[in-house]
């Protein structure tokens, strides 16, 4: 302890600092949620009761992506992917603390002010025009310690993603391939309810599902009982092995480094 | 000289080409996101909104293509607000090139081509399978919309940016015209609200991209009753955009007063 709070609190001030350009993202987040939820509803016109879903359960689960977008970071990767490119994770890796739970500590306080910042302008939006899902505490404190889950997840993943430039150099084409995943099968782009067969079998067993689907699942209440707990076991299943693997590849890398002296 | 610069940035990136094909190829996918997505609705619904995939997916390609080619050409101009921030547009302002056409080209890179070689692969595919009665009209207008499109979305772009002069924190939002522009204009616009359609065709111009124009190579009734002779307003419409962004980016320029430190 002692130190990560520390980097936590200060990711947290950087990510509120700068409020009207949260404001502008958010405002963005919000057009797409109805624009996207325009398009929900016509497909639910088409076939009520897809996948288990109705069409105010579809629309919900739109704002609701919109809204975990800057906290789960669908988008980008870390700023650790930048500083290993220039050299400068020299410095991170010479501090007596470990590289992998100081950029978590950073994550955490990067996503804890992006949802204080962005989530709420598209579910208050959302909830004003469309009939949205509300949901009773129970099922809030389950879907906290989803959105939880769901940030461990999703920096397991983008570390992983950046530790790649150590051996790739240029991180770029590794960081689109992280983009398609996250975005198509995440839910992001469409629920994962929609997809049919055997697609819809491997995108729920892929981690990717952690960040958005399940969650959502989780507030629309599809998943209660044994089923809740499965639900976070499969989020906090992926965070666990996924993170372990960033941790022994954290090793690989300090072996692999070479840092020139200048 | 766009072509000079664009050159240069194309001759730096083909120096990583293990990362430049990678590139290529995720921009390439991320752009065919889009399209899947659809294809996966239309595999649970054969008729969405009174429109099939074949339409649909027209309305995608044409919009996705215009899109691409815009962005290429234009797309780095979001990147203004970053400039003056860090100062570096100070340094373009006193290069005796344009700083519009320096933004532009900047990382110009042959992976941009990526993107359009989905839209265009739908097109060649889905045209010929599409229920028209092909008039020379009809035949004429895919090439054109396309091209009125690149001319709408770049104006969109040199607009959009332009805006940064005066916020320059704005870019978050911005966004929602150019990249929700590009995601609106996939889908029919039946599916969107009415007061939202109007919206889209009188305020900002994204209606004339290709729905308009889709309207009449398909030979519906527009489903909000609009005159039929907007189907034909597309070029009129690209063309004033582009003046009002030629417009707004100068008086912006003229503006402009560098951050002083």
């Amino acid at each position: 302890m002692g130190v990560y709070p520390w980097v936590a609190w200060y990711a947290f001030r950087r990510y509120t600092a700068y409020p009207l350009s949260s404001a502008a993202e958010a405002v963005t987040n919000t057009v797409f949620g109805f624009m996207r939820a325009y398009v929900l509803i016509a497909l639910w016109a088409a076939r009520p009761a897809l996948g288990g879903y109705d069409a105010a359960d579809a629309v919900t689960f739109c704002f609701l992506t919109q809204a975990l977008i800057g906290p789960v970071q669908i988008f980008r990767g870390l700023e650790l992917a930048d500083r290993i490119r220039t050299g400068d994770v020299a410095i991170d890796l010479y501090r007596p603390a470990g590289l992998q739970v100081w950029w978590l500590s950073d994550d955490l306080g990067r996503a804890s002010a992006e949802l204080l910042m962005r989530a709420s302008l598209p579910l208050v939006a959302g909830a004003l025009v469309f009939p949205l899902r509300g949901a009773g505490p129970a099922v809030l404190a389950a879907f906290a310690v989803s959105v939880v889950l769901a940030v461990l997840v999703s920096f397991a993943i983008r570390y992983l993603t950046a530790l790649g430039v150590f051996w790739l150099r240029d991180d770029r084409g590794l960081q689109a391939l992280a983009l398609v995943m996250s975005l198509f099968f995440s839910g992001m782009i469409l629920p994962l309810v929609v997809f049919p067969g055997g697609l819809g079998t491997l995108a729920g067993l892929l981690p990717w599902a952690a960040l958005i689907q399940v969650p959502a699942d989780v507030y629309l209440a599809k998943r209660t009982g044994a089923d809740l707990i499965a639900a976070l076991g499969f989020q906090a299943g992926w965070a666990v092995v996924l993170l372990a693997a960033g941790a022994l590849l954290t090793r690989a890398a300090r072996r692999k480094l070479v840092i020139h002296g200048g | 000289m766009y072509g000079l610069l664009a050159w240069t940035w194309i001759r730096a990136a083909a120096q990583q080409p293990v990362s430049l094909v990678l590139l290529t190829l995720a921009t390439a996918i991320v752009g065919a996101l889009d399209m899947a997505a659809i294809l996966v609705m239309f595999a649970r619904a054969p008729r969405i909104a009174g429109f099939e995939a074949p339409e649909v997916l027209f309305l995608y390609g044409t919009s996705a293509l215009s899109f691409a080619v815009a962005d290429s050409l234009f797309g780095t101009t979001e990147r203004l607000g970053r400039h003056i921030r860090e100062g570096t547009l100070d340094t373009m302002l006193v290069r005796p090139v344009s700083p519009l056409i320096q933004i532009a080209t900047e990382d110009f890179s042959p992976r941009r081509v990526g993107r359009v070689v989905t839209p265009t692969g739908v097109l060649l595919l889905v045209v010929p399978r599409l229920d028209v009665d092909w008039t020379p009209g009809r035949v004429a207008m895919v090439p054109a919309m396309v091209l009125t499109g690149v001319a709408i979305f770049a104006g969109l772009w040199v607009l959009t940016a332009s805006v940064q002069f005066v916020l320059i924190d704005g870019h978050g939002a911005t966004k929602s015209v150019t990249y929700g522009g590009a995601f609106l204009t996939q889908y029919p616009l039946s599916m969107f609200g009415r007061e939202f359609v109007r919206g889209v065709t009188f305020v900002v111009p994204l209606a004339f991209v290709n729905w308009q124009p889709a309207l009449y190579v398909l030979d519906r009734a527009d489903p909000i009753g609009l005159p039929w002779g907007l189907r034909f307003a597309a070029p009129v419409v690209a063309a004033a955009l582009c003046a009002l962004a030629a417009v707004a980016w100068r008086a912006g320029l003229r503006h402009y007063r560098s951050t002083g430190s």
